[in-house]
């Protein structure tokens, strides 16, 4: 019986807005979980309250107590003044920092600036921080944006190769085959 | 070659100031009014190679930078506190626009009737230094990336290493340069201080006798001294913050 996380009628609104309307569902924790939905549904705010940044208005969340999450947010937050490797090293150590930043092929890369960097290798830069930061559960939002395909293969592979379930939003079927057998929830 | 003709480029833009300043000086005729260059800088001199002139500098120097020192600390202290309490933030900023847009003489002149004449400098260079640099730290602290601070929550950072490798970053090079234009305030107002507190081995009060005996060329003199000690002051500050910042 693989480990779940239970969401119970989930509401969340901003400025009176519905954001997320008595959600619900079982989420196995078990390879990968695939997040869709229209733009603009919710899944991010679903992605927020589960990491604990958002308080729900209403509902509850269960079995998230005492796990230990990483995540690839949609936006890169990579700290501007510090350097790739730093920026890894920051949420793990130079040792797990250097081998993520070298199975992501920026290896070489590892001593520039956020600014001195693609857009698609500042991507993997926060891939390489989610893993080296390790973690029970890996909550990834669009965490392709901006790679070619082989990156994306390369980012997949490795994601996987960590071995623990791996939350993901993305919009393109393309993106969710690439970690393989995978489980769909609906939201909105 | 790139510095011989910096080097050059200042010579020229000092002779010009010099020519203008003796043209002047030549035009008003009497050194009790516009002494020349050529008497300032001798009495200048003078003053240099006394050993009183220095240690009333060093204790100017002392009295200003102390305040200084503790507006800067002050003023951070204040911004940290208004930044996470709304109500401290109602509570103390009115005393920020007071002390913003008051006459610095009217503080000096109320300093006088509460402390001795040697701690009004030191006063009034806190009190100039601390709106400055708690406005500019407030704005920083303000605008620091929230999302960089939830990244930092998320991936598990205490509530220090928040503070030290997110806010720290992002509030130094505000922070910084409040400190640089700050000091400039915090040198003119603890001087003008010294001249109206007059304590007695001070910068302020040999200006202010030199004013008193008509010695309109020690008055000048000691004014260069100022100027340099200013200019001084402020490239050491410049270094040091650009050592912090590449640090940092």
């Amino acid at each position: 019986m693989p480990d779940t996380i239970t969401v119970k009628n989930l509401s969340k609104s901003f400025a009176g807005n519905d954001v997320l309307r008595d959600f619900s569902a079982e989420i196995p924790l078990s390879n990968a979980i695939v997040l869709r939905g229209a733009s603009g549904i919710g899944k991010t705010t679903l992605f927020r309250l589960l990491l604990g940044l958002e308080q729900p208005d209403m509902g509850e969340i269960c079995g998230m107590e005492n796990k230990k999450a990483s995540a690839v947010f949609q936006e890169d937050r990579l700290l501007p003044w510090a350097r790739a490797l730093e920026n890894v090293a920051l949420v793990s150590n130079e040792i797990r920092a250097k081998d993520a930043l070298g199975r992501l092929g920026l290896g070489e890369h590892m001593h520039l600036l956020p600014k001195e960097l693609s857009g698609g290798m500042k991507r993997r830069v926060a891939i390489a921080r989610a893993l080296a930061y390790g973690g029970d559960i890996l909550f990834l939002d669009e965490p392709f944006t901006g790679l070619d395909d082989e990156n994306k293969r390369v980012a997949a592979r490795t994601l996987l190769e960590a071995g623990v379930p791996i939350l993901v939003i993305t919009h393109d079927d393309s993106e969710a085959e690439l970690f393989g057998k995978y489980r769909e929830i609906r939201v909105g | 070659m790139e510095s011989k003709r910096k080097f050059l480029k200042t010579a020229l833009i000092a002779l010009i100031y010099l020519a203008v300043w003796e043209a002047v000086s030549l035009l008003v005729g009497k050194e009790l009014l516009f002494p020349s260059p050529l008497v300032t800088l001798t009495r200048l001199f003078g003053l240099l190679t006394q050993a009183k002139s220095w240690l009333f500098a060093g204790l100017t120097l002392l009295r200003i930078m102390t305040g200084y020192l503790l507006g800067l600390i002050a003023g951070v202290l204040l911004a940290v506190l208004t930044t996470r309490s709304r109500f401290a933030e109602a509570l103390l900023s009115p005393l920020r626009s007071i002390v913003k847009a008051s006459p610095v003489t009217s503080f000096i002149l109320l300093a006088l009737l509460w402390l001795t004449s040697d701690l009004v400098p030191l006063f009034i260079s806190f009190l100039m230094v601390v709106p400055m640099v708690w406005a500019a730290t407030a704005e920083a602290i303000a605008q620091t990336d929230t999302r960089l601070v939830e990244m930092g929550r998320v991936f598990g950072l205490t509530r220090w290493q928040i503070v030290k490798k997110i806010y720290i970053p992002s509030v130094l090079p505000q922070f910084l340069a409040a400190c640089t234009t700050a000091l400039g305030f915090a040198w003119k107002s603890g001087v003008a201080a010294e001249i109206i507190a007059l304590p007695k081995q001070s910068i302020g009060y040999q200006l202010y006798a030199s004013k008193l005996r008509i010695e309109t060329p020690d008055l000048f003199a000691w004014t260069l001294f100022i100027v340099a000690l200013s200019i001084l002051l402020e490239r050491l500050l410049v270094t040091s913050m650009r050592r912090i910042r590449r640090d940092a």
